[in-house]
């Protein structure tokens, strides 16, 4: 999609790359290394796993509404991670 | 037009707005846009029918996995056969035909294809299954490229032995400029879209307007930004002047996320990509560099796949051109439909068929 997906970050631990966001409505983990100075609090776009941009809560509101009109991306649908399988 | 109206958030505005391109939109043109969800706007609205009759709204190569050819899909799957490959994947790659098969159609068939949502599963992955080779399909444009970037200096970090990426990225100016040269299509202004420049900024795109004098707008995606976004390029126009101009300045980073340009520019070097319908656009490719030649996976994985070969009637090329609107392929609703797809533009949530398919009734007995 042209859109990335509007979260908010719940948790970031000290020196790590990575963050707790809420996306749409489960918690994720994000990787925040292209948003330095992100924090707790702020709303971020993401893509495949990745925080792209820090951006206002209006504008994360917006672009939720966009994106429930157009269907919200299939791998946001089911939780299940292929990682965590055995093979 | 009160019909295609009715169901937007500001009615008013936008018959504001189509009054206003009605009245500066005295030469024919040919705008195009390069987003699926613009794509998606365009045909879910309505906005063809508000049109004035000078202005002809084309879909262009938006759609990553669409302009993937079907070569690249070809070198993915025999990637896949490899013995002790375990093949990973954005979902949107699954179903998408190649010359002979689909990843979906070699996972049935007993292969180890995997799903990711972020490429960095796909590193977990080649951690729990040492003895295995782990190759991560890497399709997208610059919002996806860092992701993976980040992904390959990632597993450079923990010196993983077993896992290499596939890279079949491709970048959208160089791609735009070769639209603006055929000479089949004449496009005259750019619609584009406000999050990519999320990540490259505005300034890759100067040069359409700077160098060939065509118009852009970095457009939002509620059908009143679209409308305006059109109307902005109708008046460079008829003004004579091109610039790229920003219609969505709540969106828009016009410098890009350094963070991210600094990613792809430390893994990852131009090179040639095909592009389907158009062929090899020079320096339109991500390439690892030679330094992260050992998480190439054209390296690490080397196959040759078979000689590619087109799917007969199949006019996804063309339509990802603007030479053919999604309507009008001779295959659209025939024989080319969701359920049966024949080509990427049907298959992928982003490509232009699967939209005019899903909300107009173009194709429909």
């Amino acid at each position: 999609m042209c859109l990335a997906i509007p979260a908010k970050i719940i948790e970031q631990p000290e020196n790590s790359p990575v963050a707790i966001v809420d996306i749409l409505g489960v918690q994720r983990q994000v990787n925040v290394m292209m948003v330095p100075g992100s924090k707790v609090g702020d709303h971020v776009l993401v893509h495949a796993g990745f925080a792209i941009e820090i951006v206002s809560e209006e504008f994360a509101a917006e672009t939720m509404e966009i994106i429930k009109e157009y269907g919200i991306p299939t791998e946001y649908e089911e939780v299940e991670v292929e990682g965590a399988e055995a093979s | 037009m009160n019909d295609v109206l009715s169901g937007f958030r500001d009615p008013e505005v936008a018959r504001h707005i189509i009054e206003e391109l009605h009245r500066v939109a005295v030469q024919p043109c040919k705008l195009m846009e390069v987003c699926g969800t613009h794509t998606m706007a365009i045909a879910k609205n309505g906005l063809r029918d508000v049109m004035p009759d000078t202005v002809k709204l084309l879909s262009g190569p938006g759609c990553p996995v669409c302009v993937t050819a079907n070569a690249e899909i070809d070198l993915a799957i025999e990637t896949g056969r490899q013995p002790g490959v375990i093949l990973t994947t954005f979902g949107d790659m699954m179903k998408v035909p190649g010359s002979y098969s689909s990843l979906a159609r070699e996972k049935a068939d007993g292969r180890d294809v995997r799903i990711v949502y972020s490429p960095l599963d796909s590193l977990d992955i080649a951690e729990k299954n040492p003895d295995k080779h782990v190759v991560f399909l890497g399709v997208g444009f610059e919002t996806t490229a860092p992701t993976v970037a980040l992904t390959i200096r990632e597993a450079a970090r923990r010196g993983l032995e077993n896992w290499s990426a596939l890279s079949l990225h491709k970048t959208v100016p160089a791609a735009l400029e070769a639209l603006v040269n055929d000479p089949d299509v004449q496009i005259n202004g750019f619609i584009l879209p406000g999050h990519v420049s999320t990540i490259i900024g505005v300034e890759p795109y100067r040069f359409l307007a700077e160098e060939y004098g065509v118009p852009c707008v970095i457009t939002g995606f509620e059908p009143v930004d679209v409308l305006q976004g059109v109307y902005m390029l109708a008046k460079q126009l008829a003004d004579r002047r091109a610039e790229v101009e920003i219609a969505y300045k709540r969106a828009v980073m016009p410098e890009g996320n350094p963070s991210a340009v600094a990613a792809i520019e430390e893994v990852f070097e131009p090179g040639d990509a095909e592009w389907r319908g158009i062929g090899v656009i020079p320096g339109t490719g991500l390439t690892l560099r030679e330094e992260f030649a050992h998480y190439d996976a054209r390296k690490r994985v080397p196959c040759t796949p078979p000689e590619p070969r087109e799917i007969k009637g199949c006019q996804c090329g063309d339509v990802l051109r603007g030479v053919v609107l999604p309507f009008e392929c001779k295959l659209f609703g025939k024989g080319c439909t969701p359920e049966h797809p024949i080509g990427p533009c049907m298959v992928s949530s982003e490509g232009s068929c699967a939209a005019y398919y899903r909300y107009t009734d173009y194709g429909k007995a």
